[in-house]
């Protein structure tokens, strides 16, 4: 019982803690919602922070998890003792190595956040179905349920492996657990030291290749002898399950925390049991407790915590005598199996332990599915499940938690169950993303959990939108440790840090009666009650709640905070709570922005110091009258106008009410609806830009460079403007193309998020006051309805003939963005070039697209951006994996091909029906622009309708297939992290094949989506995630690397530099018939500057070479020309221009100047010499040669 | 040949003291400033505001976008050791007081009194042996009066003066309405030195995009006469010590300076244009005129053409204006 320190963390760091001290080589890679102890096991080594042996761990980012997993096992050969961390897609690629670690009986352990697999669609969340794809690999498994546990039992694997040589995969749950803050008692390095035996680390360095005692081990047997060789490891894994209990019982002896690898809980003679693992384990726990305690209920559950090696022996003498009936609860669904995993060992186990007279009757057993993709595991649905296996016939293969009116597995619960005991605090948080609201509650869990005996839980939920993004934090406090692993009902304390949140959202739903609701509003006490939606007075009113104002971001204006007003909510929270005495509160307060800011600056501190001593005298308590009055009620979800699907199920989704969805509410394989972003009404944008026809140029910079295509231009006939509204603006078109047409440029602004790209972009200033723009930012609330008005009418004016429209920057924004209104950050640099994409080609265009930034804001639920043009044709998208996408792109392209060979051999064949004109003129047609295209699709209209007339089997398949004879083209999207690292062997052979794809790499230089990770394509001198002292190798450059093939066209782009030369290469990889390589410089928030700035950095990153442009074209050298063509004027000052404005790099010179100047005199050489090569390349081609390093540029030719 | 000065108390060896730049950044260049013959090294301005404005701006953007999305709680790196604020200059401060011998003088460019002690302080505390505090303000503000503006400027520099052990200089432009008097205030709130001008940022206009462009032009030796006039002025008429920046271009603007009552000569733009070794060609070409002229000591020389007792002192007050506009006709 030597320890008795607590700390208050998340289940990825209470892991972490034990694996960085345990572990001499780490092995990482970011993958959700692992990450975490990836990021601090690097943050650590950066800090000098030493193991267990004084020694600091090698940490070392790999490519993939698949190399990460290759990268330990060597580690482990050479004697060293590894871990990694990862979960769910990650996982899956380090099977292979699982096994080989596992048939060498090495002890090792891999810390695994368990996560959802990618099936009919990826989910980032919670479950078992990766973990439970291991549980062949040989791997001991061993779970844990809460952060306690986690904590504890990532040390007990660590000690049990060496003890046992069987490598351990200790699993946890992704969010619920390795995301959920805790106070938890911390294990001190002397507990580690105790727990880990040197003299079994001493055997596992003795079995270590090294050429001083040289062995061989990976050799290739054959039918004589493998077999037997398999088998001589069973004694290891006999032996391991004791092993891993005496582990367990040292533990306790040390801690006096004791675990089991059964652990039954509940009645002693209880007749109905649960046997779940993981998270879930404790909401069963508390909840027969509680059942116990209200109805005398008998019964149980069994905690499984060691799941492989599964000791029959040890599952049944953990089973009370009495059971009569079990029900296992699989977080995983297994398609096809006669049961989930869980439930099928619990069967076997039973039947053996039968069979081998360990009990004398097998109890009745059910298996049901909970759980998945962290969808909420309640007391309720425990409850459900004991009174169904009171049945006299209970349900199998049942799931709980969801309405399953298609098959009907589902079990009923009553959602208004509750066992938490009166003596936990429970409060909720409705905040924004950047209002800092989650920053402001973990630190108040802090406070609470390590100033005070009390403890405390956080958990969040987070939006799918990156901008706008609303947070949900869900705390509780008591007296005890807090075992409920699932969210608060019933609140004590509710607050809504924006006032919008009322009109969208249940808000006072979590409320219990009596509560305290806390709102920021503009409204004072005395207007407030008369602002209020009828719904939300009604939970005022009803649950006779207390309720307070306060106009945050006045004071935090006031005092210099800007838009964070994390501070100001706390303390208000704390304030009126009562969870801690006032002024002992705002004194932690105090002391812990002192702690994270402390080192910022006195005058940082003072500002913070200032916001929490203001919001005193601000905050205002409203009198609730008796009666409701409003006659306001919440504004319906989406437009009635949106389509059904839109209307029965995602606005159910907007709402915050998903789970009440039913199975049959959904497509069955993942199909999803197109366009649904335009349903969602976001308003996020608090100012907007308003459009000032007499002083615009007309060169439509503004829509090209929108990231949400919030904002548009449009060229049209006057008489379209007849029925137009009074305030919508044109103007006359000023170019020779549409001679005679009027102009518009029209906001969405429900749409818009407020960036201010078009802004900065725009040219056109007001001559006589510059500061005034044909585009000013202007308050949106005023403009709301009057714009709305407008962009609906904008979007029924025609499209322009798009066979007349000027293929240039401002012809291409003349056509229809097949993209709108995605979830992407506010001021995204990745977007406007997707956006680009469809409104050249998106008509005809497939997309495969690689998880990550791209794919998030590409098809996260509720709403996807992609969207048809009024032919009904568009963007047709996909995402397959992360690591795959070039060849995901590949296989769309071979099977276009195979469907166009079709049609042509097809076409050849039903010639003399069809009339030999047509089929030749369909054969032979021109498809390089938009006439060629637009006649193609007239022929093939015609081909249709002569189709039509035969009634062969020819004639119907060639029906089928006709559209393939219109020319298509794959795109293949992803962000660097795919290009450069895990996706890079993909692209490389899949470029090596000389078909016609298109890759667009949206190049941000990190691993954006995870947080920020650094990638190969990360430059040198800047910090990032797992390169925090500033990485220290120069970026890759992929395009040299593809050049070199001499058959790839490459372009390498910047928009905000170069627009025009981005639609060229756009056009020109389209139209090339080969592999086709676009990298595009997209600034992003993880580089740590105002995005409004995005277009004038990427100039800068241009005019000082930092990014070259150029490209590359093949077909240039049947011409005698060079294929490389530099695009951009050679460089003007140096780096530190462009490396000046950025976080990323201000950190590393900040944190070590000397070696930032190092870094970056090395960056400038090599960019200087990367430069010169560039220009040595693009050198005229001399008489007789095709110019340097290029082949020719035939042999890509295998599309047409 | 005795070139020995004395400013702001320090003993120097000669006057070519080393203005603030960016110079004193790179570690080998302060090694050779030393080896060419500078007397001491003025530290480039730490800019209060600058420093403020980068760490609200920093913070701000790291924090904008964290703990808003699920798979994403932050996206930097966490580093406790990533310090905002002016740590890096003061530590530049200590290494050049380890690396070099002669005197090492902070420079501090503020506008708030609170921002300004604060950093005076830890200048003195990195080991600086005096601070130069750069009143680099421009008198925008319609409402505020000169008086008002030399009132704040005064306080100011009496909060530093108070605060801090080591001797003050304060460098000033030249638009004030009675610049003497200020000398004269200044000199009074504590201030030991005055360092006469400062050379504002020029902002240009870009005609075609209607931008403003901030610039900044090397100093030119014509610029050196409005500062030989002050100095000639001031000299003996304040006990401050005066130094000379902006258009000290060799031994001859240096001679200049020193005879209208200079201690010292701040030099920057030579040393960008020529490199630091130009120091060593300054320095022998001041001892050979002085041989050549019969000079033993630069005491000699010092404030020999300063109002009180150069030949015709009209000529450094309104006499001048009339006899250069007469002198001076169009070239062909």
């Amino acid at each position: 019982m030597s320890n008795a320190a607590s700390a208050t963390m998340d289940g990825n760091e209470a892991v972490a803690s034990v694996a960085y001290r345990s572990s001499e080589v780490i092995a990482i890679y970011p993958i959700t919602p692992s990450s975490t102890m990836g990021e601090l096991s690097d943050e650590w080594a950066a800090a000098n922070k030493r193991n267990l042996w004084g020694n600091v761990p090698s940490v070392t980012e790999m490519q993939s998890e698949g190399g990460a997993a290759g990268a330990v096992h060597g580690a482990l050969q050479g004697g060293s003792l590894a871990t990694t961390f990862t979960a769910s897609q990650g996982l899956l690629l380090m099977i292979p190595n699982m096994y080989k670690i596992a048939g060498e009986l090495t002890p090792f352990v891999m810390h695994v956040t368990a996560r959802t697999l990618a099936t009919h669609a990826l989910s980032i969340f919670g479950d078992h179905s990766d973990v439970m794809a291991c549980r062949q690999t040989g791997f001991a498994m061993l779970c844990s349920g809460s952060v306690q546990e986690a904590h504890d039992l990532a040390l007990v694997a660590h000690a049990a492996t060496l003890e046992t040589r069987v490598p351990f995969l200790h699993f946890f749950d992704g969010f619920r657990t390795s995301h959920e803050i805790a106070k938890i008692n911390t294990l001190s390095d002397d507990v580690l030291k105790q727990m880990l035996s040197e003299e079994a680390i001493a055997d596992h360095r003795r079995r270590a290749l090294t050429p001083d005692a040289p062995q061989i081990r990976g050799t290739a047997q054959n039918p004589d002898v493998f077999f037997q060789c398999r088998e001589a490891c069973n004694l290891f894994y006999e032996a391991c399950p004791s092993a891993v209990q005496d582990a367990m019982d040292k533990f306790a002896l040390i801690t006096g925390r004791q675990y089991k690898l059964f652990e039954y809980v509940g009645d002693p003679d209880a007749e109905r049991v649960i046997v779940i693992m993981g998270s879930g384990a404790q909401t069963a726990d508390q909840t027969v407790q509680r059942m116990h305690e209200r109805f005398g209920e008998k019964l149980g559950v069994l905690k499984v915590r060691l799941f492989r090696p599964w000791s029959v022996k040890d599952f049944v003498n953990a089973l009370p005598r009495t059971v009569k009936k079990i029900a296992v609860l699989d977080r995983t669904k297994e398609p096809g199996s006669v049961g989930e995993p869980l439930y099928q060992d619990v069967v076997t186990a039973l039947r053996e332990a039968r069979e081998e007279g360990l009990i004398l009757v097998e109890p009745s057993v059910i298996g049901g599915r909970y759980g998945l993709s962290s969808k909420e595991f309640t007391p309720a649905m425990v409850k459900a499940v004991f009174d169904e296996l009171k049945k006299d016939k209970p349900k199998n293969h049942f799931t709980v938690g969801i309405v399953d009116d298609v098959t009907h597995t589902s079990l009923n619960f009553d959602p208004l169950f509750n066992v938490e005991s009166a003596d936990i605090f429970k409060a909720v948080f409705f905040g924004l993303g950047a209002d800092g609201t989650v920053g402001a509650n973990k630190n108040s869990i802090k406070i609470i959990g390590e100033e005070t005996d009390n403890y405390a839980q956080g958990y969040f939920v987070y939006d799918s939108k990156k901008s706008g993004a609303i947070t949900i934090s869900h705390l509780r406090f008591g007296p005890r440790p807090i075992r409920s692993a699932y969210l608060i009902a019933h609140a004590n304390f509710v607050a809504a840090h924006q006032f919008n949140f009322l009109e969208k959202y249940d808000v006072l739903d979590y409320a219990g009666l009596g509560g305290t609701f806390l709102l920021n509003s503009p409204m004072g006490a005395d207007k407030i009650w008369d602002e209020l939606p009828r719904e939300v007075q009604q939970h005022l009113v009803e649950k006779r709640l207390k309720f307070y104002v306060i106009d945050a971001y006045k004071v935090a204006q006031e005092t210099g905070m800007g838009v964070r007003i994390n501070t100001i909510m706390q303390t208000c929270f704390f304030a009126i709570s009562g969870v801690l005495p006032r002024d002992e509160a705002i004194a932690q307060i105090k002391k812990s922005i002192e702690k994270t800011y402390g080192k910022k600056g006195k005058d940082v501190v003072e500002k913070n110091f200032a916001a929490v001593d203001h919001t005193l005298a601000h905050l205002y308590k409203v009198e609730v009258p008796e009666q409701v009055t409003s006659n306001k009620w919440m504004p319906p979800i989406v437009s009635d106008a949106a389509p059904d699907f839109v209307k029965r199920v995602t606005a159910m989704m907007l709402a915050n009410k998903g789970d009440l969805l039913p199975v049959s509410a959904f497509p069955i394989d993942g199909t999803w609806p197109m366009a649904t972003t335009r349903w969602e009404k976001r308003n996020v944008a608090s100012d907007i830009p308003v459009w000032d026809s007499s002083i615009c140029i007309q060169c439509n910079k503004c829509a090209a460079v929108c990231p949400h295509a919030a904002i548009r231009a449009a060229v049209y006939p006057e008489e379209c403007l007849s029925d137009a509204p009074i305030s919508f603006k044109s103007n006359n078109y000023k170019a020779p193309d549409f001679k005679g047409f009027k102009y518009t440029i029209q906001v969405a602004p429900e749409d818009c998020t407020g960036c201010k790209l078009c802004v900065a972009v725009c040219p056109a200033k007001d001559k006589s006051n510059p500061k005034h723009k044909a585009l000013d930012m202007t308050e949106q609330a005023p403009l709301r309805m009057q714009e709305r008005d407008n962009f609906d009418f904008f979007l029924k004016l025609p499209e322009p003939d798009r066979t007349k429209i000027r293929i240039d920057v401002k012809g291409s924004q003349f056509m229809l963005p097949l993209f709108e209104y995605s979830g992407a950050c506010s001021g995204c640099g990745e977007t406007p070039y997707v956006k680009l994409l469809t409104q050249l080609f998106g008509d005809r265009s497939l997309i495969a697209n690689a998880t990550g930034c791209s794919s998030i804001y590409g098809g996260n639920l509720p709403t996807t951006p992609y969207c048809t043009n009024s032919e009904g044709r568009g963007p047709a998208w996909g995402n397959s994996l992360f690591e795959d996408n070039a060849e995901f792109g590949l296989g769309m392209r071979l099977s276009v091909n195979s469907n166009q060979e079709i049609a042509t051999n097809l076409l050849n064949r039903l010639a003399p029906q069809i009339g030999e004109t047509l089929v030749t003129a369909i054969l032979a047609a021109a498809m390089d622009d938009e006439i060629g295209i637009a006649k193609q699709r007239e022929r093939v209209r015609e081909l249709r309708a002569k189709l039509a007339t035969l009634a062969s089997p020819d004639a119907i398949v060639l029906n089928q297939v006709a559209d393939y004879l219109v020319r298509k083209n794959v795109w293949i999207l992803g962000g660097d992290g795919w290009a450069y690292d895990i996706g890079y062997g993909g692209l490389d052979h899949v470029l090596s094949t000389g078909h016609d794809v298109n890759v667009l790499v949206l190049d941000t230089e990190v691993y954006s989506n995870t947080g920020g990770q650094a990638s190969k394509s990360t430059p040198m001198g800047a910090s990032a995630k797992f390169a925090v002292a500033g990485k220290s190798s120069p970026k890759k450059d992929l395009g040299l690397m593809a050049m070199a093939y001499g058959n790839v066209y490459v372009a390498r782009i910047a928009m905000g530099a170069k627009d025009a030369q981005t639609v060229k290469a756009f056009t020109e990889a389209e139209s090339y018939r080969g592999p086709s390589l676009i990298i595009a410089y997209s600034h992003c928030i993880a580089h740590g500057y105002d995005m409004a700035f995005g277009l004038e950095q990427q100039k800068i990153a241009v005019e000082t070479g930092y990014w070259p442009l150029y490209r590359f074209d093949p077909r240039r050298v049947a011409n005698g020309e060079n294929a490389l063509q530099i695009d951009s004027a050679p460089p003007k000052g140096s780096l530190l221009e462009f490396t000046k404005n950025e976080t990323r790099f201000r950190m590393v010179e900040r944190q070590d100047p000397q070696r930032f100047k190092q870094l970056m005199a090395a960056n400038q050489e090599y960019t200087t010499r990367r430069l010169a090569l560039y220009n040595e390349l693009a050198k005229p081609p001399t008489n007789g040669t095709n110019g340097h390093g290029v082949t020719n540029g035939h042999g890509a030719t295998k599309e047409s | 040949m005795d070139l020995k000065t004395t400013y702001l108390g320090l003993k120097l060896d000669n006057p070519l003291v080393v203005g603030a730049s960016p110079m004193v950044d790179d570690m080998s260049m302060v090694r050779r400033l030393e080896d060419s013959g500078a007397s001491a090294i003025v530290m480039h301005s730490l800019f209060e505001e600058q420093i403020t404005g980068e760490k609200f701006a920093t913070i701000y953007h790291m924090e904008l976008y964290a703990e808003s999305y699920a798979e994403a709680m932050s996206y930097f790196p966490k580093n406790d050791e990533f310090a905002l604020g002016p740590d890096q200059y003061l530590e530049q401060i200590r290494r050049i007081k380890a690396a070099v011998d002669i005197p090492v003088i902070g420079s501090l460019n503020g506008t708030t009194p609170g921002g300004f002690t604060n950093y005076a302080k830890q200048i003195e505390q990195a080991g600086a042996d005096a601070l130069e505090l750069n009143l680099y303000s421009v008198a925008a503000d319609p409402e505020e009066s000169a008086a008002e503006t030399e009132k704040r400027m005064i306080e100011l520099v009496k909060s530093v003066t108070h605060a801090i052990e080591i001797p003050v200089a304060v460098k000033i432009s030249p638009f004030f309405t009675a610049l003497a008097n200020f000398a004269y205030k200044l000199e009074e709130v504590g201030a030991e030195g005055l360092v006469m001008f400062n050379r504002f940022y020029q902002p240009d206009i870009n005609i075609e995009a209607l931008e403003v462009k901030p610039t900044i032009q090397l100093s030119e030796p014509s610029e050196l006469l409005l500062r030989l006039r002050w100095t000639s002025i001031l000299s003996r008429r304040v006990g401050m010590d005066l130094a000379v920046t902006g258009g000290v271009a060799g031994h001859r603007e240096v001679i200049k300076s020193m005879m209208a009552g200079a201690s010292v000569t701040q030099i920057v733009s030579a040393l960008l244009r020529h490199g630091p070794e130009y120091l060593t060609r300054i320095k022998q070409d001041l001892i050979n005129w002085m041989d050549e002229n019969g000079y033993s000591t630069l005491g000699q020389m010092k404030g020999s053409m300063g109002l009180d007792r150069c030949p015709d002192p009209q000529a450094f007050e309104r006499a001048n204006y009339m006899r250069t506009l007469h002198s001076w006709t169009p070239q062909k």
